[in-house]
């Protein structure tokens, strides 16, 4: 067997299947209450969150009061592999919940997180995990406020899960709804499509060994702040995560008299993407983005928000995709060879194809 | 990758449709059509996902074959492989074939009842879930033509090469030439000229489709980017237009004469020719493959002691007259009534690269 391995996967594979190879791993007892949780909170959360609010481990955090509207948001995180291309389920879960607040116009400010760890996870991983959202959360520029770890028996949990929470103050003059869109109004996306759906499935399948997709994750409060100037004349913003572009566009026009059509060589695809979508057979629209906007606006604010993004690096790639248009709820693309065809959602779980 | 840009080129593209919608034209002034086959799943995807049909003049009309692994796949293999693994086989299959409605349920239904079904991108995958769980029996769902194929026995080469011990395959290989043959020799269906698969032909080559040729059906083997596609239609068109008949080969970046005899021989050395059952088409000699033998410890029907049944068809679903390209989705009743993307009844409805779903896209985009 080891052979096998060996031939098809190269040699890091066989260690990770190594029983006899002596790693630190997290127990049931971590979780427990005795010595190895309180060592487990010291040694890693404290050391690396106990310089904010969790320094006395307080059981619950007491927050500044808002000048604006408050904007609150949670959500949990599953993905395998824990670490991909580009991230970890650490990055993802600060990103994600930032970025939910943040696309409804605010500022994100205070993070919560509670961890479940399945028993046997090495130590290592956990401990890059915690780095990576540490990490995330002074680049987010939130702090952790509150949060939990429990661990749970073998077989209970898929290595690690991650729920976050994430508070965040509503920016003035963003007043965000789908019901604001309207035909005419461009859509704008702040940088490449598909890239974390497809770099998780391509670490999933073992595709690539180098120049792979990798995930976009990222915050994207920063394109956010940048484009406050135009608040009023942004109708609607989505982070398109799940389902990727396709499901966010036919959410938004679902039951509403408007089409959306897209033009194919305006929406950008890098190219690593798009050869882990040809070999895989799943369509870069329908792949998670993890660190992108779509955003409708008046049209004469496009080109404005257009070169507020290009002015920060993660949104050099931004690009006006489509116009909105009268219709009745589809999304349509004009594609590269000069067709027409409908973007559908995608159905459910993505699924690479047979050939 | 990069050199595919070129076959994407708007201009050449809105030229290429151009062209199209003359000869259409022509053709339609001598009150003629032409019905054109694609046989190859890959393509169906294709012509959906660049919106090929919009830019066909009526009078040319593209219909999807048995090109479609999912879409002639038959409900008893489903059944079979529910089966397995209700038994506690762990069942390692693509990604398609998990919605497809076997006669009650569908391995979906299964892996949410608790079966034991993991989706690999590659055949190869199943080495490292085999190793992975040296006391269970594994069995992958071998479906697939002949590109499929290959990597599929190159697994089992390495398996029998390392001893691996609980692994089995549970077959429904399908080859296109034989069926595409079938499909002609019937004279009440109506195909005027075969768009043939790239990536099939890449593993069998160019000569097998002479024959075809030969009985006055042109052929033409063909890329995936819209450019190929929309060269080798104006190619097709052309001929039929001046009743001419052979094979041509513009996707000679991929594709040899011989095709790639490696895989031939890799594929002789284990498997021979039988007949299969297609969905819709039903038996058809030759046009599989099963185990030569030496290799029947490999069969999960031998070596699991299944056999797949012919399981029940869905009631009114017509996928069996679609994929011979007798009807168009349309006249299926359930079209678009009963039977959508989201709650489809047949088998051309579940994979998105069956011939009722790229359909119904379609349709939907036209309709103002
Ligand atoms: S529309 Fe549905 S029921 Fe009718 S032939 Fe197609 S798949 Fe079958």
């Amino acid at each position: 067997m080891r052979r096998i391995l060996q031939v098809y996967f190269g040699t890091k594979e066989l260690k990770v299947l190594d029983p006899m190879e002596n790693i630190q791993m997290i127990e049931l007892a971590h979780g427990g209450g005795g010595r190895l949780a309180r060592s487990l909170v010291r040694d890693e959360i404290l050391s690396r969150f106990g310089d904010g609010p969790l320094r006395n481990l307080p059981d619950a955090a007491v927050l500044a009061s808002l000048k604006g509207k408050a904007v609150f948001t949670t959500d949990s995180y599953v993905v395998q592999p824990l670490e991909f291309p580009g991230g970890d389920i650490g990055k993802l879960a600060v990103h994600g919940s930032v970025n939910d607040v943040a696309v409804c116009g605010a500022k994100p400010l205070w993070l919560s997180v509670a961890i479940i760890v399945e028993e046997g996870l090495p130590l290592a991983t956990f401990r890059r995990v915690l780095d990576s959202i540490r990490a995330a959360a002074d680049d987010s520029g939130v702090t952790v406020v509150t949060g939990d770890t429990k661990v749970v028996p073998h077989g209970q949990a898929d290595g690690l899960y991650i729920t976050t929470a994430c508070v965040g103050e509503l920016i003035e003059g963003f007043n965000l709804d789908v019901s604001l869109i309207r035909p005419g109004d461009a859509i704008l996306v702040s940088g490449t499509i598909g890239d974390h759906g497809m770099a998780v499935m391509a670490a999933r399948h073992h595709l690539f060994t180098k120049d792979g997709p990798e995930s976009d994750t990222a915050p994207v409060h920063r394109l956010i702040a940048e484009i406050a100037p135009f608040a009023k004349d942004v109708h609607f913003m989505r982070d398109p995560t799940r389902g990727g572009l396709s499901a966010v566009l036919n959410e938004i026009v679902d039951d509403r008299s408007v089409d959306v059509i897209l033009r194919e060589t305006e929406i950008p695809i890098s190219p690593p993407v798009r050869s882990a979508s040809d070999i895989l057979g799943i369509d870069p629209l329908h792949s998670a983005c993890e660190g992108r906007i779509v955003l409708f606006c008046a049209q004469s604010v496009a080109d404005a928000v257009l070169s507020a993004w290009k002015r920060l690096p993660e949104g050099r790639h931004s690009s006006r995709i489509g116009t909105v248009v009268e219709g009745r709820g589809r999304v349509i693309m004009e594609t590269s060879a000069g067709g027409r065809r409908l973007v559908d959602l995608p159905r459910g779980e993505l699924l690479p194809r047979i050939c | 990758m990069k050199y595919l840009r070129e076959f994407h080129d708007p201009a050449t593209a809105a030229a290429l449709a151009k062209e199209l919608a003359y000869a259409g034209n022509s053709f339609a002034r001598s009150g003629r059509s032409a019905v054109i086959m694609e046989v190859c799943g890959t393509h169906t995807m294709a012509i959906a996902r660049h919106g090929i049909r919009s830019l066909l003049p009526p009078n040319i009309q593209l219909i999807s074959g048995p090109g479609c692994p999912v879409c002639v796949t038959e409900p008893g293999y489903i059944d079979t492989a529910i089966e397995l693994a209700r038994r506690g086989v762990i069942v390692v299959t693509f990604g398609d074939l998990l919605a497809v409605p076997g006669s009650e349920s569908s391995l979906a239904n299964a892996r949410a009842a608790g079966a034991r079904i993991v989706v690999c991108y590659s055949p190869a995958e199943t080495l490292r879930i085999a190793a992975q769980h040296q006391n269970s029996e594994v069995v992958f769902l071998a479906v697939g033509f002949e590109t499929t194929i290959a990597p599929i026995v190159s697994t089992l080469e390495a398996a029998s090469k390392n001893g691996v011990k609980n692994l089995s395959f549970l077959t429904a290989f399908k080859r296109v030439i034989p069926a595409m043959k079938a499909l002609v020799s019937d004279t009440s269906n109506r195909i005027d000229a075969f768009l043939c698969p790239g990536h099939v032909s890449a593993i069998i080559g160019v000569e097998p489709y002479q024959e075809i040729a030969t009985s006055g059906i042109p052929c033409v083997i063909a890329g995936f980017e819209p450019i190929d596609i929309l060269q080798a239609l104006l190619k097709l068109v052309d001929m039929v237009k001046n009743k001419e008949a052979s094979v041509i080969n513009l996707y000679s970046r991929v594709v040899r004469q011989r095709g790639n005899p490696k895989a031939q021989e890799l594929i002789d050395t284990f498997l021979v020719p039988s007949a299969a059952r297609w969905r819709g088409l039903g038996e058809i000699p030759d046009s599989g493959f099963s185990f030569r033998e030496t290799w029947r410890h490999f069969d999960a029907e031998a070596r699991h002691g299944v056999r797949i049944p012919e399981g029940r068809q869905y009631r009114g679903c017509l996928c069996g007259e679609i994929v011979k390209g007798k009807i168009p989705p349309e006249q299926c009743s359930h079209f678009g009534r009963k039977c959508t993307p989201e709650s489809p009844v047949g088998p051309c409805m579940v994979s998105s690269e069956g011939t009722c779903a790229a359909y119904y896209k379609y349709i939907s985009v036209q309709r103002s």
